[in-house]
């Protein structure tokens, strides 16, 4: 199984999300090979919180229909087993610090490591919180994902001190939700951060349209979740056709912009 | 994780909070740790304390309850008389006086009650600011006077209507909105929890409280009091009222959560009793939760004490056994709020009524040369309806 950094070396890859058990655990496993099929390169699997503090109400309400169908960490481990014997697309977990805090650090990452989910993406573990995380992480061999804002450049040594796997540049201010334009402060941030390091740079918050994939050519990957988590919303027990023909046209967009 | 991490009290609080918003709350440590020490400015929050909020608040000694209750005398520290009726002004003249300094043109807070909501709309009419409250829909449901209030205060009330609809999904929504708007906003947190450095901060505003009843004990008694009783929705009023007394070890220090329905119930927000250690609202504290890591819907009458958490400070008190924690059904506290307006003519805000509930079982206990304080943290003038509806007394106005 190749690193999410040897996977996403190269440009124009697409990092797809949904959150596990929406609509339930069966479609999230049909969706997860579709979209692996249809062309994602990395799969980020949301694991539900109840109160997730970075997401906007696309997100908050997938976890909640998850919640309500009583998803349990435990399952979630159980989901990746079964997304394993159907396709080796490198993954990683979003969710937030307390429900992996509950589980127990090792025992979170333990379960990574025999799950083959490679990296773990904490909105609420800023650096200055990952002293304990971190050396964990990198014993059970995890990466994990650290975010850079628009705000973030006096901490750039420090966050990129920390980083493995990939780089999550969050392209505008606020919290997760699709959007109709994008500014094009990312490719700054990316421009900041490349003055230091060569990891890959992952986009993301509010890529929902095919413009948007074409507007960020120096980044090494897009990440799309409320547009995905959108489309199961209005399609939930027969969203495969549409996740596909989405995932297609943004790769496709991606590819036409160089 | 360390108790030499000056963010941490024991192993308990820290910043757990998105990375765009640790500049935002970087920013306001640095202005907190300078005004701390800025003359001119501890001037500026005395006059306001005094010459606006109505400070010194008085310490009561409440004759009647006293007698009645047959042990220790009772004092009231009656953060009820302040400008607005609560003790949530001390923090909020203290927070909008540094933001207003930081040059920051607009507040924004989280409120349960209400009250937290209309001190920070009173500071920002005062200091002519910009002013966005978020509450929860349910809790504008049941304080209605109080979001009217807020409106005539020249402030946008925002009903939240994600999640449970209360306390915590208010200050879910205040964060957020910080994030949007990090440069020209502050976050006037209500209560001793979130990130450091609020819960340092707010009991820093909050320990006037007990500095000012240290020194009327002293002078009206000779003593200390044995007991200092305070009601804990996140632990702002009862962190303030413990504050000076922390270091004498004589003193009993008594928190008194709300346990809704009763602790045995779902429809509960005793924390202390029935919660857990967990990560939310930006710090590693005691939290009602699932085995999982989700965080409970909470109950209680009283919307000021209906969070599924409580400040670091306060767990980590419980842990050394400094101080202790109870819990008081919503029965209990109507039954108090009742009491203390017969005996004392006193309406008493109902989360107050819960700290005055747990001095109703505690006094007889003790002897008539021995003394409680209880902090009244505020009046009940906008419980009153809710009383009516709870006992199924049809108002009409
Ligand atoms: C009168 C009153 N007392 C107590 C509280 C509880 O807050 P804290 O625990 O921060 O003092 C509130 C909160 O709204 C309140 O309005």
């Amino acid at each position: 199984m190749p690193s999410l950094t040897a996977t996403l070396q190269a440009k124009e890859k697409f990092i797809a999300f949904t959150v596990v058990g929406d609509p339930d655990l069966d479609h999230t496993v049909e969706y997860v090979v579709a979209m692996a099929q249809a062309g994602a390169d990395v799969v980020e699997l949301g694991i539900a919180f109840s109160d997730p503090s970075a997401d906007g109400p696309t997100i908050l309400s997938a976890d909640q229909r998850a919640l309500d169908n009583g998803i349990t960490t435990e399952q979630v481990f159980a989901t990746v087993a079964r997304i394993r014997q159907q396709t080796d697309v490198p993954l990683v977990f979003l969710t937030y610090t307390n429900i992996v805090f509950k589980y127990g650090y090792a025992e979170f990452l333990a379960q990574m490591q025999a799950h083959d989910v490679q990296g773990l993406i904490l909105p609420d573990m800023p650096i200055e919180e990952q002293t304990a995380f971190l050396p964990l992480a990198q014993q059970y061999g995890r990466d994990l994902i650290q975010l850079v804002t628009s705000k973030s450049y006096d901490r750039l040594p420090a966050i990129l001190q920390n980083a493995s796997g990939f780089v999550y540049v969050v392209s505008s201010l606020g919290i997760t939700g699709t959007r109709q334009t994008l500014s094009n402060e990312a490719n700054e941030i990316i421009a900041q951060i490349r003055q230091y390091s060569d990891i890959p740079v992952g986009v993301g918050f509010g890529i929902s349209q095919v413009e948007h994939a074409r507007q960020f050519p120096t980044a090494n990957a897009i990440i799309v979740g409320s547009a995905i988590v959108k489309i199961i919303a209005e399609h939930p027990y027969d969203a495969t056709p549409y996740l596909t023909q989405f995932i297609t046209a943004m790769k496709e967009a991606q590819h036409a912009q160089s | 994780m360390t108790t030499n991490d000056h963010r941490y009290f024991g192993q308990y609080g820290g910043q757990f909070i998105p990375e765009l918003l640790m500049p935002a709350v970087t920013e306001v440590a640095d202005a907190f740790h300078h005004y701390q020490h800025d003359a001119a400015f501890q001037a500026e929050l005395k006059d306001l304390f005094i010459n606006y909020a109505n400070r010194p608040s008085l310490l009561y000694h409440a004759k009647n309850m006293s007698a009645d209750l047959g042990g220790a005398q009772i004092y009231l520290k009656r953060e009820d008389l302040n400008h607005t009726g609560a003790h949530k002004i001390n923090n909020v003249l203290g927070q909008a006086l540094i933001a207003k300094k930081m040059g920051k043109t607009r507040l924004i807070a989280e409120t349960g009650a209400g009250q937290h909501g209309v001190a920070t709309a009173t500071a920002a009419a005062l200091f002519d600011m910009e002013c966005e409250i978020f509450m929860g829909k349910e809790d504008t449901d049941r304080q209605a006077l109080n979001v009217y209030r807020m409106e005539m205060l020249g402030a946008k009330v925002n009903a939240v209507t994600t999640g449970t609809q209360v306390l915590k999904d208010a200050v879910n929504a205040t964060f957020q909105d910080w994030t949007k708007r990090i440069d020209d906003t502050f976050y006037v947190l209500g209560s001793a929890v979130g990130p450091y450095p609020f819960p340092e901060m707010v009991k820093y505003f909050q320990s006037v409280i007990s500095a000012e009843a240290r020194e009327q004990f002293l002078y009206q008694t000779g003593r200390l009091p044995d007991a200092v009783l305070a009601c804990v929705g996140g632990g702002s009023n009862a962190i303030g009222s413990f504050a000076n007394f922390i270091d004498d070890s004589e003193v009993k220090l008594i928190g008194v959560e709300a346990a809704g329905k009763g602790v045995d119930t779902n429809q509960t927000a005793a924390t202390m009793t029935r919660g857990s250690v967990g990560i939310f609202h930006g710090m590693k504290s005691q939290f009602l939760q699932s085995s999982d890591g989700q965080i409970d819907p909470v109950y209680s009458i009283s919307a000021g004490l209906d969070y599924p958490g409580v400040g670091p400070e306060h767990a980590y008190l419980r842990d050394l056994d400094r101080a202790q924690y109870v819990p008081i059904t919503d029965d209990e506290a109507v039954a108090a709020f009742d009491y203390i307006a017969q005996q004392e003519g006193i309406i008493a805000a109902i989360e107050s009524s819960h700290a005055i509930a747990y001095a109703m079982k505690l006094a007889p206990t003790m002897r008539p040369d021995q003394q409680i304080m209880v902090t009244l943290s505020g009046r009940g003038d906008k419980d009153v309806a809710a009383i009516a509806r709870y006992k199924g007394v049809d108002l009409h106005e």
